[in-house]
């Protein structure tokens, strides 16, 4: 199993996501530039990482879609390979249109950085399957546009299709405005594709992924990936 | 080859929440502008293009709008053509 992290200007958490991928979750894992125009073989799955890709002008991620490498990123995720994008990177897959709607402003206009409670909604996907249903995880968040947007039609679909992964909750579970940091539609704080091959989510798993550092809740995104190549 | 200048308006569509935009019309009404409502936010580009013709311009900034400039799940956009000299 390895994990290829797409490196763009302006990315500052692929070191996190290395490391978490390698060090803390014990798979394999490489850097690959944004200009590179071609996937490495081994590589099963692709990470966009967070940042400010192309400093955000523009619109978050809008720059960062038209990267030689996206393109190849693109027919990977075609091909039914997996691809996870994380803060920056779920913007970009919007921007993309591999994944639906969009992420605004935060509702409070801050840039929040904090830790967040998410409700594992669906554990039936390859990202999600180490948790149970039901589960709670401490993940944090760092953004100022994850206040994520899909119109009436594509919300139903995504919740009537079993695509929506994690929403920000209580510490036990309870799924109300109050505990939505950015204003989110429906507390959604994870998607994921039709296909299920690809994942979207604002919080940052590889930031705590390391016990070291008081909570690895995320790790168990890595090690899905793995058991469902496996 | 004619020369022609765009000016590119982009606002949020109608109906998602402009927190910018309320924002500041709380500040307007804190400082005695209570007349003033609706404030939306928006981005202004501005781009000259060589082309044809005015629609052959027109198509181009179409497309780049709806490829890049905007983003059309949140964003409307609206584009005014000149002749530049």
């Amino acid at each position: 199993m390895k994990f290829g992290i797409v490196v763009f200007p302006g990315s500052n958490c692929d070191h996190d996501a290395y490391h978490a991928a390698s060090v803390n979750a014990g798979f394999g894992a490489q850097y690959l530039w944004h200009k590179d125009t071609l996937i490495p073989d081994d590589i099963d799955c692709i990470i966009l990482p967070g940042g400010f890709s192309y400093g955000d002008y523009l619109r978050c991620g809008a720059v960062a879609q038209f990267s030689p490498l996206m393109k190849e990123v693109k027919k990977f995720a075609e091909n039914g390979k997996f691809v996870v994008g994380i803060c920056n990177g779920f913007q970009i897959l919007t921007e993309t249109g591999m994944l639906p709607g969009a992420l605004l402003k935060n509702e409070n206009l801050n840039f929040i950085c904090k830790d967040t409670n998410l409700k594992v909604i669906s554990n039936d996907s390859a990202f999600t399957s180490a948790y149970k249903k039901g589960d709670v995880i401490n993940i944090p968040i760092a953004h100022g546009e994850g206040n994520y947007y899909a119109d009436a039609d594509t919300l139903k679909m995504l919740e009537d299709e079993n695509l929506i992964v994690f929403k920000y909750s209580s510490h036990d579970g309870i799924i109300e405005k109050q505990y939505n940091p950015n204003g989110s539609v429906n507390n959604i704080a994870g998607i994921i594709s039709k296909k299920g091959n690809v994942l979207g989510m604002m919080p940052h798993p590889e930031r705590y992924s390391d016990k070291q550092l008081g909570c690895n809740d995320g790790v168990n995104i890595f090690k899905s990936i793995a058991r469902s190549l496996s | 080859m004619n020369k022609y200048k765009a000016n590119i308006k982009i606002t949020l569509r109608e109906g998602i929440l402009d927190v910018q935009g309320k924002t500041v019309e709380h500040a307007l009404h804190s400082i005695g502008f209570e007349s003033m409502s609706a404030v939306r936010i928006g981005k202004f580009v501005t781009l000259y293009i060589q082309a044809e013709s005015e629609s052959t311009a027109m198509n181009q900034i179409e497309n780049a709008c709806k490829q890049i400039i905007a983003n059309p799940i949140i964003e409307d956009y609206s584009i005014e053509i000149t002749k530049a000299e």
